[in-house]
């Protein structure tokens, strides 16, 4: 069996059939860890107990017993997610040494179906940033080509999959972090709605705005992974209490008479050539599918990145206040003696990198008194508005499509310097953050450089299984785009 | 500071010319039995840093979950204080730098708390005062900071204790008045069993906002905040010292800054903590963590249903139902045990309220604070003080015999019938036995009988005097009145 270029759901059918014990997977995939991850870097660490992990699976089905949804199936999970007993760091030199108590709900729950949690995979510090370039542990390198960025925030677990270090991942999304990396390295990545999968655990960036989600080869497997994370959860408030479908059994590529909506003020700008024509040729194999093509508009969209940075860096401002050196992670050794507001100062000084302290300064001051008015409340208007903006939309359509990115991968460093133009990045994917609505990135092509580029698609709240179903047709028409393999392989 | 005022004060006067403007914010631990957001125990007196968890210790990717029964005791406390209950109320981050703060902000209600426009009714002495409730929000308690020199220890058990913030108008006018406010709110909390008020362990605090202004004035004058009391006579004491400090820098010209103070016992003054300039930017923001608390109609209904009928309530019940003055059923209403020993004693004296009242507010109420008893220990059961009620009533005995009985139901707990049987005090209200006593009195003074009738009418007392002491003061005193007029009149 070729492991290396086999689904989530392949490994969990031989694994359950005993062609292949979930050790030999567990192994094979360290491994190759062992030998790729010295060029990609998508790792932080790797967990010295999934071989045990695996063991147990095993042990289960020589029992006879069930061995859960994901029985063997190695799964990167980003460093911002709470592993009991194994380092967890956010990529950020604040959080260097600490070990949580607890597990977040998501790992929890895919431990609980039989995945073996490989390694925890490099983000941007606290998940900001759209290159991993902002990580305490080094920039992570594309595996289509290593002089390129893989995206971000989970660059490190879109490379470890593009690499094959691992068939799945678990990424977070808080304004495309999920999206534009499986854009970037050539994969399925599926940001839920808001409220369908438990936040417990997640090293909060942007309380109302972040959702993990699953990161994989297939739609299947996206399908997979996601009904086996999402669900209500007694530790999170704003975990919906809505049933979870079971996407893997019953999703479809039927899109006959589907409306496939392109919002206009997506396609006016001068867009990236290689963006567009794949865009394009989406949309073309939708429409031989039997989809319907209409226009919708969605005006305010315009305004998402502004209001996207002050939502998301006001929350982000308060989330990292607890960073102060007092309970956990970094303190400085070199505040002054008896000087409080000194040791905070030197500790988040020396423990957060520059762009984490850029945003904590700007969401500092849009929360300010006499600046909240102007800024973070116009800016929640606004956000209201634009969700209303989208559920307007979807009474024209059932499924909004657009790039995901303004381009393919960019250099590493091409970028560093000008963080203006990094978030604008983000136009296409941080309205529906904004919204709670669901999107994913689904490949559709190659930049001319050979590098993956993924179309977004949108639906409604909780509207997973249509999504999905859309992918899944994409995803049967371009097998060509499939074929391809990373240069690093 | 002046010693004009300084007795002005003391003699319980006024402040002259001024006039203080006082609002209280009282935080009252709920007693439940976990955290606020979490699962930790909120028990007091355990080892440091005993009850604590990932959420009430901010760790990373821990999330805030509301505790239901916390809801629960605010709502409640909230329609005793005859608040609106918000159906849509937003709970958000306080956020603020400091050790015993464990995620850097605090969790509070901010501009659409739980519970708004309500009141509480008071008397102070014999008046009755009304002072408004601004609002009552819930919000998170932080730790403990302990400081020792060189260092400061931590204990984060009380981090995350629910508190309800209970804001009034600033419409007390005397540090008596604040006193008793406080009280009051301390008794409705205890009374309803969702604060178990202790104010050694910090269960109950106040905070006094004090301001000074010219008698007449309309606007509000700078406020000082007198922060963290824990005790109704230190409530007294430093907002009376406060409101002298103020009169005293405005009479000697001084400005009066915005600031928070606190107050020393020991020294009895209040004295600067930080000033408006140190003042923190809270930032406050909706916490995106939790969404806004929705709250059915069913649940304040269900709640409502749990309430006990409240003082104030009950005073107007009392009003109604007994047709005593609304001071008395005020009075009355102080205390659960004394309402309920009033409502008994007018069950058992057949519904006569006034008289009820009169009898348990002035000659019952005389003796328990003689013997410093409460009513629960009172020798006098109410059945039987209602029993002598009716026994007035019914003309049995006189209001006077009646002062004998109830005496002798004090020292001996006797039934009001027995006492009567056993002493014989039974009024005598037959005519013929009272006129023949009258004739009696008349003939043995001739002199004053004539000076009488010669128009001496002060002359009448005596004539009363003497026929009550003729009939062992058993004779109906407005039977004897009225036909010793018509015997004297010459008839």
């Amino acid at each position: 069996m070729d492991l290396t270029n086999s689904t989530c759901t392949e490994i969990r059918d031989a694994v359950r059939g005993k062609k292949v014990s979930a050790l030999e997977v567990t192994r094979h995939f360290a491994d190759r860890i062992q030998k790729l991850d010295s060029k990609v870097n998508a790792f932080v660490s790797t967990n010295d107990r999934a071989e045990d992990a695996a063991k147990m699976v095993d042990a289960k089905i020589a029992k006879g017993s069930d061995p859960g949804a994901l029985a063997g199936v190695p799964m990167a999970i980003k460093d911002l997610l709470c592993t009991k007993g194994l380092k967890t760091t956010a990529s950020s030199k604040i959080l260097a040494n600490f070990v949580p108590p607890y597990s977040a709900t998501v790992v929890n729950r895919l431990e609980a179906a039989g995945a073996v949690t490989i390694g925890k995979t490099s983000l941007d510090e606290f998940a900001m940033g759209s290159s991993n370039e902002n990580a305490a542990t080094g920039p992570v390198h594309n595996p289509w080509n290593l002089e390129y960025v893989p995206g971000g925030s989970s660059g490190g677990s879109a490379a470890a999959i593009a690499a094959r270090m691992a068939p799945g991942a678990i990424g977070t999304d808080t304004g495309g972090s999920i999206r534009q990396p499986a854009s970037f390295c050539g994969l399925f990545g599926i940001k839920p709605t808001y409220g369908r999968v438990s936040r417990f655990g997640i090293i909060a960036f942007a309380s109302s705005l972040d959702q993990a989600g699953p990161m994989a080869l297939s739609t299947k497997d996206c399908a997979l992974i996601l009904e086996t994370i999402s669900g209500s959860c007694a530790h999170d408030s704003t975990s919906a209490t809505i049933e979870v479908p079971k996407w893997s059994e019953i999703i479809t590529e039927d899109v006959k008479g589907l409306r496939v909506g392109l919002p206009k003020e997506y396609f006016a700008e001068k867009m990236d050539s290689d963006v567009e024509r794949v865009t394009r040729e989406a949309i073309a194999a939708l429409k031989d599918k039997g989809a319907v093509i209409v226009d919708v508009s969605l005006p305010l969209v315009k305004h998402a990145v502004p209001v996207y940075y002050l939502v998301a860096t006001s929350e982000a401002s308060s989330n990292l206040a607890r960073y102060d050196g007092m309970r956990f992670g970094h303190r400085s050794t070199n505040a002054a003696h008896g000087d409080l507001d000194d040791l905070y100062s030197s500790s988040r000084g020396e423990g957060f990198g520059s762009e984490v302290k850029r945003r904590i300064m700007l969401g500092t001051y849009a929360l300010s008194s006499g600046y909240y008015d102007a800024y973070y409340q116009k800016a929640s208007q606004v956000r209201r508005l634009i969700r209303n903006e989208f559920l307007n939309a979807f009474q024209t359509c059932d499924v909004i499509l657009s790039p995901v990115c303004t381009s393919p991968a960019f250099k590493v460093g091409e970028r560093i310097n000008d963080p203006l133009e990094m978030y604008l990045n983000d136009i296409f994917t941080t309205s529906t953050n904004l919204a709670g609505l669901p999107g994913m990135s689904v490949p559709a092509g190659y930049s001319k450089a050979g590098l993956p580029i993924g179309v977004q698609l949108m639906t409604r709240h909780f509207d997973e299984t249509r999504m999905f179903n859309v992918s899944l047709a994409l995803e049967n028409s371009l097998q060509a785009v499939k074929a391809r393999r990373p240069n690093v392989i | 500071m002046s010693s004009d005022l300084e007795k002005a004060a003391t003699a319980g006067t006024s402040y002259g010319d001024y006039e203080p403007i006082i609002g209280i914010e009282i935080h009252a631990q709920l007693s439940t039995a976990s955290k606020m957001f979490c699962h930790s125990s909120t028990a007091f007196g355990h080892a440091d840093n005993e009850n604590i968890c990932e959420v009430c210790t901010a760790m990373p990717g821990a999330l805030p979950v509301i505790n239901k029964k916390a809801v629960e005791f605010s709502v409640k406390m909230g329609l005793a204080l005859g608040c609106e209950i918000r159906k849509r109320s937003v709970f958000s981050r306080k956020q603020y730098f400091y050790p015993d703060l464990p995620k850097g902000y605090q969790i509070s209600q901010f501009d659409l708390p739980l519970c708004e426009h309500g009141r509480v009714d008071f008397l102070l002495g014999t008046e009755k005062k009304s002072i408004s409730i601004t609002r009552a929000h819930m919000e998170e308690d932080a730790g403990k900071s302990t400081h020792h020199g060189e260092y400061s220890l931590i204990n984060l058990n009380r981090a995350g204790t629910p508190l309800l913030e209970i804001v009034s108008g600033p419409d007390i006018r005397g540090p008596a008045e604040a006193a008793e406010y406080a009280r009051t709110v301390h008794k409705i909390l205890r009374y309803l069993d969702v604060c178990d008020g202790n104010l050694e362990e910090g269960s109950f605090r106040c905070d006094c906002n004090v301001s000074v202004r010219k008698k007449g004035e309309k606007e509000l004058r700078t406020r000082v905040e007198i922060k963290n009391i824990n005790s109704f006579r230190f409530v007294e004491k430093a907002v009376e010292y406060e409101i002298l400090r103020q009169i005293d820098c405005y009479e000697t010209g001084e400005k009066i800054h915005q600031e928070t103070r606190l107050y020393d016992p020991d020294k009895n003054r209040t004295f600067m903590m930080r000033s408006k300039e140190e003042a923190h930017d809270y930032r406050y923001f909706p916490d995106p963590d939790l969404l806004p608390l929705e709250i059915e109609e069913s649940f304040i209904d269900a709640v409502r249903k749990t309430l006990p009928e409240l003082p104030l309530k009950r005073a107007e019940r009392f009003q109604q139902e007994y047709k005593i003055p609304e001071y008395d059923s005020l009075v009355l209403t102080q205390e659960r045990d004394l309402a309920d020993y009033y409502e008994a004693v007018v069950v058992a004296a057949g519904g006569n309220g006034k008289s009820a009242s009169n009898w348990v507010m002035t000659d019952l109420m005389r003796e328990l604070n003689e013997s410093k008893k409460t009513v629960a220990q009172s020798p006098i059961t109410a059945s039987n003080l209602g029993k002598m009620i009716a026994l007035i009533d019914k003309g049995t005995i006189s209001g006077k015999i009646a002062k004998t009985v109830f005496s002798e139901m004090w020292t001996s707990g006797k039934e009001p019938e027995v006492i009567v049987k056993e002493k014989g005090l039974v009024q005598i209200t037959d005519t013929s036995a009272i006129e023949k006593a009258i004739d009696d009195v008349i003939a043995a003074s001739p002199n004053e009988a004539a000076a009488y009738r010669g128009g001496k009418d002060k002359l009448f007392g005596f004539f009363v005097g003497q026929v009550m002491k003729a009939t062992k003061g058993q004779a109906s005193p407005d039977m004897v009145n009225q036909l010793l007029k018509k015997k004297l009149s010459g008839s």
